[in-house]
């Protein structure tokens, strides 16, 4: 953090005020209060007995809440990031320093993603309530706390490049928003009707589509339900669903934030337009 | 120091500059004058690396503002006309993170900010959040973030821009100081008496180009070559402001009491010509003379004159 001074500055400001542990605390204690209502639920109807499917059910529940929170809150966290800094007016001033435009983009979003990241890790003890009853293995919860690290990622550097290339905040949390709402459903939803447009008609299965295999591996919430042992469309692909999902998103945050660095340098982009 | 060559840019149909340009001397406090949309706050943004220019060239100190990008950024302080400061930073906190932005190491770096901080009077607010600052305070803030790095030149966009008539003052004292550290200041304002009394140099620009430059008496006493004349006359100084006004080459004329004062373009004989239409239309004219005039006196003359008033 030391190496970089847009970080330590961030992490100052957004983590002195009551407003962050305050926002940690009521989560835990709302998504922790909704876990052992369920246990507590499931407990009473059979008392002295608790099936472990119904441990996975709610572990299954308990991630894609937490995978939505990702993807409602971290485009938010970030897609203003610059762009509010430009409508402060405090952009300028910390172009003209020595700081790199690729120091300030990565300062910028670890501290919006650091909040999330946070959240995520302060609810791993609600995961360990749920592994006491068994149902999944601890190599599940690692494989979707990667995941989530990955998602979180590709999320926030998608925030990050709208806020860079737009001058306005507004503009640049819708956008984002479109975009990761693509994500989450379009893939998904154009993985399945290209599967049923080539489908052959007929009895028997068909042959899953290359591209309908590769949008679903690029899915969200169908990698995390293979992750916790689900099964989606058939697929024929070499490359595990996980390693299309790591290698394809990771390439693309990196492509975006060195994108939203050259929005920073002087004419690299409509953010130095300012005076237009 | 800065040295400016046939600097263009463009924005969309908007020429912002066309071809300006300007030599700035070392140690020089030059002020940059000019109306809205001139081109000051482009040129400044030019110098201070935010913008690269569509034709031309500009330097501070031999270095090149479009390719030694690093080095200029060192060698250069520079306060926007419109700066925001970060909410939940104190005045320390403030400083210390420009100074590292600029790579100064820690050790030292409690004594620069504390010496900062006593330049622009805000020693005693070390500990307050920038946000809760009065806008005198915040400029005087940005002037200290400004020369953190301690660079040779500043470029100061309009500083004294918003303030009260007792943070002007107190802001033209620190430039005036910094003026005899030997930095080179390069400073745009519209108050212009202010400007007179600040630099030894000025530039008047207009449309993007520099109409008249140099030091500040030269500016004020030939810039654009029309004189200010004052004629004091015993009565109908009205009448006479409104045979001034169709006579040729004059402009700009006003009556104050028994005073008359407007800018002339003609030639000295014509300017005798006028004494004697003047006096030959029935005027007691009781002083007739060239007088000496100040920056706005100047200004006006030379943009009225580009725009062809």
């Amino acid at each position: 953090m030391k190496g970089n001074p847009v970080l330590l500055k961030e992490m100052r400001q957004r983590f002195r005020t009551f407003k962050t542990p305050l926002i940690i605390s009521m989560y835990l204690l709302i998504t922790g209060g909704l876990c052992l209502s369920y246990i507590y639920m499931r407990w009473r109807n059979m008392p002295g007995y608790y099936q472990p499917g119904m441990s996975r059910e709610l572990f299954i529940t308990f991630s894609m809440i937490q995978l939505a929170l990702i993807a409602f809150v971290v485009p938010g966290l970030t897609s203003g990031s610059i762009s509010a800094e430009r409508e402060k007016q405090t952009l300028n001033v910390l172009l003209v320093t020595r700081l790199k435009p690729l120091g300030i983009v990565l300062g910028k979003m670890i501290s919006s993603c650091s909040f999330m990241v946070i959240i995520l890790l302060a609810t791993l003890p609600l995961y360990n309530i749920i592994i006491l009853y068994g149902g999944f293995s601890p190599g599940q919860l690692a494989g979707v706390f990667i995941f989530y690290l990955v998602t979180l990622i590709a999320f926030g550097s998608v925030g990050m490049a709208c806020s860079a290339f737009f001058k306005k905040t507004g503009a640049s949390v819708v956008v984002s928003y479109i975009i990761v709402l693509t994500i989450m459903a379009g893939t998904i939803l154009l993985g399945a009707f290209i599967y049923e447009v080539t489908r052959v008609p007929g009895p028997g299965s068909s042959p899953t589509p290359l591209i309908s295999q590769i949008l679903q591996d690029l899915n969200p919430p169908m990698v995390m339900l293979r992750i916790l042992g689900e099964t989606g469309m058939a697929r024929s692909l070499g490359l595990p669903y996980w390693g299309v999902y790591t290698i394809f998103y990771l390439l693309l945050s990196v492509l975006l934030v060195w994108w939203s660095a050259r929005q920073l340098r002087p004419g690299g982009g409509k953010g130095m337009t300012w005076r237009q | 120091m800065i040295s400016i060559s046939e600097m263009t840019k463009r924005f969309g149909r908007t020429t912002a500059l066309d071809g300006m340009s300007l030599e700035v001397e070392k140690g020089a406090v030059f002020g940059l004058i000019g109306p809205n949309g001139a081109g000051k706050t482009t040129v400044m943004s030019i110098l201070a690396t935010l913008q690269l220019p569509d034709g031309g060239r500009a330097t501070i100190s031999g270095r090149d503002v479009t390719s030694d990008i690093e080095e200029v950024r060192g060698l250069v302080g520079y306060m926007p006309d419109f700066f925001g400061v970060y909410d939940g930073l104190k005045v320390y906190e403030y400083l210390d993170f420009f100074a590292s932005a600029y790579h100064l190491p820690e050790k030292g770096r409690d004594r620069l900010i504390g010496g900062l901080l006593e330049l622009v009077n805000l020693g005693d607010k070390e500990d307050f959040y920038v946000d809760l600052l009065s806008r005198g305070m915040k400029q005087r803030l940005a002037l200290a973030r400004c020369l953190v790095h301690d660079p040779e030149v500043l470029i100061l966009d309009e500083p004294a821009s918003g303030l009260d008539p007792r943070a002007r003052a107190e802001m033209k004292e620190i430039i005036r100081h910094l003026g005899k550290m030997g930095k080179t200041v390069l400073i745009s304002s519209h108050i212009l008496p202010e400007l007179g009394e600040i630099c030894d140099q000025v530039a008047i620009m207009e449309n993007g180009r520099v109409v008249v430059s140099g030091p500040v008496e030269e500016v004020t006493a030939a810039g654009g070559g029309s004189r200010v004349i004052v004629v004091e006359v015993a009565g109908r100084a009205g009448e006479l402001a409104l045979m001034l006004e169709e006579r040729p080459h004059t402009g700009l004329v006003e009556a104050d009491g028994r005073q008359v004062k407007f800018f002339y373009r003609g030639s000295r004989e014509d300017q005798g010509a006028l004494l004697k239409e003047i006096i030959d239309g029935g005027h007691i004219v009781i002083q007739y003379h060239e007088v000496r005039r100040n920056l706005e006196e100047a200004f006006m003359a030379v943009t009225g004159e580009v725009n062809g008033k």
